[in-house]
């Protein structure tokens, strides 16, 4: 293990690294949706931009390494919100469990309950 | 409500045909993102037809937004002076929803090239420019922008004289950076609009310039 050099690992700026990748992918709309998420949550004080990148930046390199941005978006936004006490991790637990009970696919699985 | 759906009629809830990725198979982050969005509207934190809204909002977000910025103050001297002096509330004279954060335009001159980052993160003058490009929120390109910008710059297709001063300006979560390009030679006689058009994404972030008319 390397000795720490001052620099958390999100602490990107001068260190080596290889060709930038142009590749551009279109965003989909459950990215779009948290990507809302996020700013409608912040905007209403359930936590801050500063909140969010805390939770980024102590997921530590191995989630930025493995992890899609939105994905750790995801993640980050449902800890703040945890933390601000918008609901409750059994909450979360036992919708995640349905939401992947309704189907195989996206499509299916967010197409809602309420019949 | 308007926008709700009717089964498999193969809109999303917002009336926008489902992308493609809606039939892979679903994953433990997407299955989180429903979670979360339904106990959030179920607590009334925000509501179906909010969330719609806000994807609305941040799509109709364009470069095309900065891009007329740039025009303006390419041709309204006083305008520019307002830019420069204070971003946010010049961009919102002109209509634009800037939020809390603070803009800043850097101005490109003959002897100063600008180029913006955001080391940390991918912060980003996205009420001005839309979402970011991919590239810009990599680890290469956070890395080495600060470290060997010509040669990264060579990478996009930029070859600056060696007499001038390129100039980095790293962005954090309330404070980011907007490029004003120099405006090209030969547009003399060009309206705003046209003059838009010439102003890329890329030119406002630095890693370009501003396209040649004609």
């Amino acid at each position: 293990m390397s000795e720490f050099d001052g620099h958390r690992w999100h602490d990107m700026g001068g260190r080596e690294a290889g060709a930038i990748d142009l590749a551009q992918h279109d965003y989909a709309l459950w990215e779009k949706r948290v990507d809302a998420l996020m700013v409608l949550a912040s905007e209403k004080g359930h936590f801050t931009v500063d909140g969010l990148r805390r939770a980024l930046e102590d997921m530590g390199e191995q989630a930025f390494e493995t992890m899609s941005y939105y994905e750790r978006w995801i993640a980050a936004v449902n800890q703040n919100l945890l933390e601000a006490g918008v609901y409750t991790i059994e909450e979360l637990g036992r919708r995640m469990e349905e939401v992947q009970a309704r189907g195989a696919t996206y499509g299916e699985a967010a197409e809602k309950r309420d019949a | 409500m308007p926008h709700d759906h009717h089964d498999h009629d193969h809109l999303s809830p917002s009336g926008h045909p489902y992308r493609k990725d809606q039939d892979h198979p679903l994953s433990y982050w997407q299955t989180m993102e429903i979670a979360v969005r339904e106990l959030l509207v179920e607590k009334g934190v925000t509501s179906d037809a909010e969330i719609m809204a806000q994807i609305d909002r941040m799509d109709a977000r364009s470069p095309a937004d900065g891009a007329r910025v740039v025009a303006r103050a390419w041709t309204d001297p006083e305008f520019k002076a307002r830019l420069l002096a204070d971003a946010s509330a010049a961009s919102r004279e002109m209509g634009f929803d800037i939020g809390a954060l603070r803009l800043i335009a850097v101005e490109n001159t003959a002897q100063v090239h600008n180029v913006i980052v955001c080391t940390l993160c991918s912060c980003y003058p996205r009420n001005l420019l839309g979402l970011p490009p991919d590239w810009y929120k990599q680890r290469a390109y956070r890395s080495r922008v600060v470290r060997e910008p010509r040669k990264v710059l060579r990478e996009f297709g930029l070859e600056l004289p060696d007499d001038v001063t390129v100039r980095i300006h790293d962005s954090t979560a309330d404070m980011r950076y907007i490029v004003l390009p120099r405006r090209p030679d030969g547009t003399e006689g060009m309206d705003e609009a046209a003059l838009a058009a010439l102003v890329t994404r890329d030119a406002m972030i630095g890693v370009g310039v501003a396209r040649m008319p004609g």
